[in-house]
């Protein structure tokens, strides 16, 4: 399939999925609060298309297009979702703790910017394992303000570890524009501070997403230590799924949508194509929620395994 | 042949040092092990813990940044990819500093991927009241790590505690950590090298007596037997349990004692209220109530922010004395 296709296809397959996650909640099947990525699906895509299987990464409790772009298996991520006893974690995790280690998806995290220092931690053992793996850290905008990101970045510097940030500037710090919770202009320039480069990108176009991305594990896996990437976007949804977004502007959501990936990538792959694909997207998902259902749920009896090796 | 000749080798070396060579013994056996923190690399440490060892093995050992956060997440990230991290929290004030990667990060992971990664890395920190320490270099934490499921703690009460304990730990694939007594940094005594790694867990016994159970843990089990002589001088004969790990709890090595004795002294560093006596006091009061002939008494630190003045820390800090007048006050009862 031409490269655009695949693009097109995976942030369509992400995109439908979160929206199937809202009517699996309504139909009381998805339990508790969801973080979901419509519209910021392309960095996701762009970056997992840069990493290769040796590779880790922690990513945000917005991961599910994460999850996703590193292929982990949507059975599973639906099954995990209905607290079913899912390949991924037993239903242990959850919409925002999905983790698994056959990926190096070392996990989304509920605590703003808490896996960056174990992202780097990742990539400390790459130091030492000749895997030659690098890390990404994939943190918001808002984490950007988090102190254990800074010591982070500082010391993945100074220790020069194979690690590449990607932060996610969806221009909201939870419920607050980023504008108001930053003393500069953008968060790219913070990079400098640490010696370490950064670049920004259109987060919105998956292929810069992933020229920018692969100039950062270049980089890390040749021992040059981090990078940052700001890759800018905008979240057509809430920032929870019911939030009711009372704090965006009237006519923002509605603008954000002409700019969103998959309005960008229709033209270019003709609508004809973007409909089949559309199809098979809808068949795959339907295929993997039927497959999903059938996942039983954990014995009460096994709650407290694995609390201890 | 005599015995001695078949003994493994017994070095008369102080706390620190014991805690220096069980480091070696892991930068010597375990390739994957790394040591880090602030100051543990070519200064080797506030206190010598990792002395010589960056010169000996090279990049394994190395200096942090003063961060708390980004060490302690390094440690897990380093762990879930089969690295076997020995990080140093100087003190153990510092790790409410980071708290967030021990409760919200650290406990869970194994739980939440169902044994799909695991986490063999050690986290080694002190406490201790010392005279002229504020009460931001005085905390006692256990309680506060005890509390959370899917973390080991462990305190040593001596050199061969000191060693073996954080071998064991080491060796552990759970996370670990050991709370180390900076008070007790330069006792000397006899640490066996070379014995088998024994498993996280288990109490000893190290005093037998039929009257009352002292249980207590790293440097109050010193205290313990102190008082356990100032109580033999009027005849009366304490049992002291040094639990050494409050997770896992070795609650069976204390009913055992306290079946016998059917009185119980529960004593610690921290302060009292909350401290991980109350833990041990609840679980016998349970277990136990038909066994007891008195209620259990906790002796703790009072339940203030430790002070500087030395003379100050006397009557806040419990003692040999204070253990002691406890263990009376349960035998008029």
């Amino acid at each position: 399939m031409d490269s655009d296709h695949q693009t097109y296809r995976l942030i369509r397959l992400i995109r439908r999925f979160e929206e199937k996650c809202v009517e699996l909640k309504a139909d009381g099947r998805i339990q508790g609060s969801m973080h979901l990525c419509c519209g910021q699906e392309a960095i996701a895509v762009g970056v997992c298309r840069a990493l290769e299987a040796r590779d880790a990464l922690t990513v945000t409790y917005r991961g599910h297009g994460w999850a996703i772009a590193r292929g982990l298996p949507l059975v599973d991520l639906f099954a995990e979702l209905e607290g079913r006893e899912s390949a991924l974690c037993g239903g242990r995790g959850g919409s925002a703790y999905f983790s698994a280690p056959a990926y190096g998806f070392l996990g989304e995290n509920s605590i703003v910017g808490a896996g960056m220092p174990i992202a780097a931690g990742a990539a400390l053992a790459a130091k030492f394992d000749g895997s030659g793996a690098v890390s990404v850290c994939a943190i918001g905008d808002g984490a950007m303000n988090q102190g254990g990101v800074h010591e982070t970045l500082n010391m993945a510097s100074v220790l020069r570890l194979p690690l590449v940030v990607v932060v996610e500037n969806n221009v909201y710090s939870e419920l607050t524009p980023i504008a108001s919770m930053i003393a500069t202009e953008t968060l790219v320039e913070r990079a400098g501070a640490y010696g370490i480069p950064g670049t920004r990108v259109d987060g919105n176009d998956a292929d810069a997403v992933r020229e920018a991305a692969a100039t950062a594990v270049a980089r890390a896996r040749s021992g040059g230590g981090p990078s940052l990437i700001e890759a800018m976007t905008e979240r057509l949804v809430g920032h929870y799924d019911l939030d009711p977004q009372h704090y965006r502007p009237r006519g923002e959501i509605e603008s954000a949508m002409t700019r969103e990936p998959l309005v960008r990538l229709r033209p270019v792959i003709g609508e004809r194509r973007a409909a089949e694909l559309d199809r098979e997207v809808e068949r795959e998902l339907d295929q993997a929620v039927a497959e999903a259902e059938q996942v039983r749920f954990a014995d009460t009896s096994t709650v407290g395994d694995h609390v201890y090796v | 042949m005599s015995d001695t000749a078949l003994a493994p080798p017994t070095a008369e070396i102080t706390y620190i040092q014991a805690v220096n060579a069980a480091l070696r013994w892991a930068l010597a056996e375990l390739p994957e092990t790394l040591v880090f923190g602030e100051d543990v690399g070519l200064p080797g440490g506030p206190y010598g813990a990792s002395k010589g060892l960056r010169q000996e093995f090279g990049d394994r050992v190395f200096d942090t940044p003063i961060s708390e956060t980004a060490m302690l997440g390094a440690a897990i990230g380093a762990a879930m990819r089969g690295r076997r991290p020995i990080v140093e929290i100087m003190f153990a004030d510092f790790f409410f500093v980071a708290f967030d990667q021990i409760v919200n990060q650290m406990s869970n992971i194994h739980y939440v991927s169902r044994g799909g990664f695991r986490l063999p890395l050690t986290i080694r920190s002190q406490q201790a009241v010392v005279p002229g320490a504020c009460a931001q270099h005085s905390h006692a934490v256990e309680a506060f790590i005890a509390h959370v499921p899917g973390i080991r703690v462990g305190l040593a009460a001596d050199p061969q505690q000191a060693y073996e304990m954080l071998r064991a730990a080491i060796a552990s694939d759970d996370p670990v950590i050991v709370l180390e007594s900076r008070a007790l940094y330069q006792q000397r005594g006899p640490v066996p090298l070379d014995r088998p790694i024994e498993p996280v867990g288990g109490a000893r016994v190290v005093r037998r007596g039929g009257d009352v159970t002292i249980a207590t843990w790293s440097r109050m089990t010193g205290e313990a037997l102190q008082a356990a002589d100032l109580l033999a001088a009027d005849g009366i004969e304490a049992d002291v349990v040094d639990l050494r790990w409050l997770s896992p709890l070795d609650l069976d090595a204390v009913m055992e004692s306290v079946a016998r004795t059917n009185r119980l002294i529960v004593a610690h560093e921290a302060s009292l209220t909350g401290g991980f006596g109350a833990e041990i006091a609840a679980r016998v009061a349970d277990a136990g109530f038909d066994l007891l002939d008195a209620p259990i008494r906790r002796v703790a630190a009072a339940d203030v922010p430790m002070p500087a003045a030395a003379h100050l820390q006397t009557v806040v800090v419990p003692d040999a004395h204070r253990i002691a007048g406890a263990v009376r006050e349960l035998l008029a009862f």
